[in-house]
């Protein structure tokens, strides 16, 4: 069960700086959400504040609300880590755990919270790689190294390993800027078939990406460096590639910027 | 590519909102995190006995010293009323040994290292790389053993040269001193040391990003500018750190030293054809004797110095290390 | 041994001879004539150095190989101590020296490989700001410290302080002050070297951060902890310096590290390196070789379990 999130006049900061400044926005369950904007919006720093990983690092600090299904993630009483079980990331550059196999690496997230049951496991395994697409290329070689697939492979790979945890929100980072073509092909097929099952959100770079794959589109734009990046519009995505409601969505969508 | 199977894929009920409470994770997160903190602590408090000690044991010594500590070149330390010990000697033999040995060592170590790593082929660089490391772990003792016995009439004749051509400059001014030199502690504290900068100089030009080197080469580098541009400059804080960890073990060598340099009388000289003893050969040489409490600490005294001096090699090396890595990174 | 295998490999090893090659490189614009002979001399220059670092590193092991085979060859230096030999007398065995040298370098292990590896962990982990600087700085000082004087330590601590004896703990207490930093060392460059995207997708996954330390980061760096603590271990075995001070030799067997003289390999080999006896000459270099093989061994079994461990660097 897909679940939606909303966000309540967020603000993101490393140490003193604020990287991201009140964002409102409302992300429905079972859809796809695309975040673009130029680069150093601020849009892969607010995508991390989702399943709380930007306070992984350091100085990373977060103020404002983010509810999943109306409860708050940065609640007192809420564990960090059970929220990144709920909500699942595939990031910029595919990252397999290099010393595990294609099988334990689609395990690992059940396997590090304690289920060992091998029967069950392989279940599991079996329907991730299948619902990332993936199942068919590598169902004969489970035991090799993950390292050793494709650059796409890999990254369906690592999808595979997110959603074998059952998340209800998966988060994508950019997931197809280190791809080819044909691999970006596949995953954004992928991620239409997915959001089926999940809610999506997915930071993207190529606005063509964005308007094939995504239901809603919110724009993100910095008003120059050091100044903290601002959610300028959320829309229908058909909405926003044909009429945007602000002057700065159109320029960039048409290209006249970033 | 896509598949047409529309069964559910997540069968599972998810967790509701309390199971974002599930506090599970803190309590093991937190103990693992004592632990490793706990270590931590534990190292922190081994280098404070140290110094605690250290000081503690040479402080009496120290204030009862009738001669001066830094520049005498006295020492009695068997009756306790009459202490008189001064480490001028000892400094200048173990710093001039070292820095000889590293003068000899760093410039080929590089060599070496960027040998096995950017011109030996493969089945050569390999076997040779391990070798390299396996020497790294050969005893000092060895070392020692093999330059007093097999190295010494080799380098004997090539000593004698020097002393010819050479010897109205005070560094290679003929002595008394014929077999164990500080010329000859110095050659073997390069070969010894040679191992080690080699084999950490060698795991930094092999982690030289691929990007890096390819970058230099498209714009038309030979192998040679490739490396002054790619590999050198990223390579170089860590050389450094191999350099001085180098110059550290030299510092502190013992056996070896204690086994080649023959310990001298008579009038001093500035030559590195004379002997005489280093800091620790002098400690190593009265290991079976420390038996007041007033001499063990003139001994720990001049340990102690020694100790400094490593820490001074070490911090140099730190800083070199930090300043590099604003422009590294 | 070397000047037949790099004959070859001088060849191999220059792109200059390739014709292909120089015709590509004149391409590459103006002053390339200088450039390439620069080139040239940066070649020849790196397999001179080789060649000056390999032969005294092969001619001490050739020596040692030589002088001190015969004398493992007798299985009674397997077995046998040197109880009773003087130095006129051949034979004898090593047994009691080598018990010495691998009970003190376990006991050393035991201590220092868990606190290394955990203040690493620390260091890379968790470690922030100024705590972790401090750490570091210390760790440092220790890395610092030579042999002699961490031996000195433990004499004021062991013996002048407390009373007790040289015993082989004692050794093994001023080993643990050489071997800790060691381990910090090497154990926090492979951990550094653990991507951190690997840690940020074990917590995309919901594993709590101890679990992916123990799970993901410390297995892709083990082969590299493991080579560092071999080689941590091979140093410490065979440090002569404490052992001057803190560890007496004896010819005769002793297994108890809290209670009389320990005999062990180095002081082994220190007790006749003045001696020209030819029954002393061979022990001591019987001794060294055996050093070096259990040197070497561990060395060896460390690269092994390195290269069957699944980690890909």
């Amino acid at each position: 069960m897909a679940k939606r999130i909303d966000v309540k006049d967020l603000n993101v900061y490393y140490g003193d700086f604020r990287a991201v400044e009140g964002v409102t926005m409302g992300i429905d369950a079972r859809s796809v959400t695309a975040f673009i904007g130029p680069s150093g919006c601020g849009k892969s720093t607010f995508l991390r504040t989702l399943n709380r990983m930007h306070e992984v690092l350091p100085i990373g600090r977060v103020d404002g609300e983010v509810l999943l299904d109306g409860a708050d993630l940065y609640d007192k009483n809420v564990d960090p880590v059970a929220v990144r079980r709920t909500i699942g990331m595939v990031f910029q550059r595919p990252n397999p755990f290099p010393t595990m196999s294609i099988f334990d690496n689609v395990a690992a997230g059940l396997r590090l919270n304690g289920m060992k049951k091998k029967s069950e496991l392989q279940d599991v395994v079996e329907r991730a790689l299948q619902g990332a697409n993936l199942w068919k290329e590598v169902k004969d070689r489970l035991d090799k190294p993950g390292a050793g697939l494709s650059g796409g492979q890999q990254q369906r790979l690592c999808i595979a390993r997110a959603i074998a945890v059952r998340p209800q929100v998966l988060l994508m980072d950019e997931p197809c800027s280190a791809l080819d073509p044909i691999s970006t092909l596949a995953i954004e097929d992928l991620i239409s078939e997915l959001k089926n099952d999940y809610t999506i959100v997915i930071v993207t770079h190529n606005m063509q990406q964005a308007a094939r794959v995504s239901d809603r589109t919110a724009f993100f734009n910095i008003a120059g460096t050091g100044a903290p990046g601002k959610l300028i519009e959320v829309d229908q995505t058909a909405t926003m590639f044909s009429s945007p409601r602000e002057q700065a969505t159109e320029d960039y969508i048409s290209g006249r910027f970033g | 590519m896509a598949t047409t199977t529309s069964t559910p894929r997540v069968p599972d009920a998810p967790p509701g909102p309390e199971g974002l409470k599930q506090g599970l994770s803190r309590g093991p997160d937190r103990a693992f995190k004592m632990l490793a903190g706990g270590s931590s602590a534990v190292v922190v408090a081994l280098v404070v006995i140290v110094g605690v000690y250290l000081i503690s044991k040479a402080w009496p010594s120290l204030a009862a010293n009738g001669a001066s500590f830094l520049t005498s070149r006295e020492w009695s330390v068997a009756d306790p009323d009459a202490l008189r010990f001064g480490i001028a000697p000892l400094l200048w033999v173990t710093v001039i040994s070292s820095v000889v040995a590293m003068a000899i060592a760093v410039p080929v170590a590089i060599g070496v290292a960027l040998y096995l790593t950017h011109y030996a082929p493969p089945r050569v660089a390999k076997p040779f790389a391990y070798l390299v490391d396996l020497l790294a772990a050969v005893p000092s003792i060895v070392f020692g053993l093999w330059g007093a016995r097999v190295l010494m009439p080799y380098v004997q004749p090539f000593q004698d040269a020097l002393k010819s051509a050479f010897g109205w400059f005070p560094l290679f001014a003929p002595t008394a001193v014929q077999a164990g030199t500080i010329f000859l502690a110095s050659i073997v504290l390069a070969i010894m040391i040679l191992p080690i900068i080699t084999a950490l100089s060698r795991e930094v030009f092999r982690q030289t990003p691929v990007g890096h080197m390819e970058a230099a080469l498209a714009l038309g580098a030979t192998r040679w500018e490739m490396i002054r541009t790619a590999v050198l400059p990223f390579g170089r804080p860590g050389v450094v750190s191999a350099a001085m960890l180098g110059l550290g073990r030299a510092l502190g060598e013992t056996i070896a030293v204690t086994i080649i340099l023959s310990t001298t009388t008579g009038a001093f000289s500035w030559s590195l054809f004379f002997g005489g003893e280093t800091f620790a050969s002098k400690i190593a040489n009265a290991a079976s004797e420390f038996d007041s409490p007033s001499k063990t600490g003139a001994y720990i005294a001049a340990g102690l110095v020694l100790f400094l001096l490593t820490f001074a090699v070490n911090a140099i090396a730190r800083v070199i290390i930090d300043r590099r890595k604003g422009f590294t990174e | 041994m070397s000047a037949t295998s790099l004959t070859p490999s001088l060849a191999a090893a220059d792109p200059g001879d390739a014709s292909p090659g120089d015709e590509l490189r004149t391409l590459n614009g103006g002053g390339s004539g200088s450039r390439r002979v620069k080139d040239r001399i940066a070649t020849v220059v790196m397999h001179l150095a080789f060649l000056v670092a390999v032969i005294p590193l092969v001619w001490i092991l050739w020596t040692v190989v030589s002088q001190g085979y015969h004398m493992l060859l007798e299985s009674t230096w397997w077995t046998n101590s040197q109880r009773g030999v003087t130095v006129r007398d051949f034979g004898g065995g090593a047994y009691h020296a080598m018990a010495g040298t691998v009970m003190q370098a376990a006991v050393t292990a035991l201590i220092s490989v868990p606190l290394g590896v955990f203040t690493a962990i620390y260091l890379v982990e968790y470690g922030r700001g100024r705590l972790a600087r401090a750490v570091s700085f210390m760790v440092d000082i220790l890395t610092g410290i030579p042999s002699i004087v961490a031996a000195l330590t433990v004499y004021a601590l062991w013996i002048s302080t407390f009373g007790f004896s040289r015993v082989g703990f004692a050794v093994s207490l001023s080993l643990v002050l050489l071997m800790v930093p060691t381990i910090v060392r090497s154990t926090e460059e492979m951990l550094k070297l653990v991507p951190n995207e690997l840690r940020e997708a074990s917590y995309a996954l919901g594993v709590p951060k101890w679990k992916t330390i123990v799970k993901i980061v410390l297995p892709t760096a083990f082969s590299g902890i493991i080579t560092g603590v071999l080689l941590g271990l091979a140093r410490v075995m065979g440090e002569t310096a404490p052992l001057l001070i803190l560890g007496p030799y004896t010819k005769s067997i002793n297994m108890d590290l809290f209670n009389g003289n320990m005999a062990s390999l180095p002081t082994m080999i220190n007790q006749d390196r003045t001696e020209f006896l030819d029954a002393a000459v061979q022990r001591t270099w019987g001794a060294a070789l055996t050093l070096i093989l259990i040197v070497m061994a561990l060395n060896i079994a460390g690269r092994a379990i390195g290269h069957f461990s699944k980690v890909k660097s």
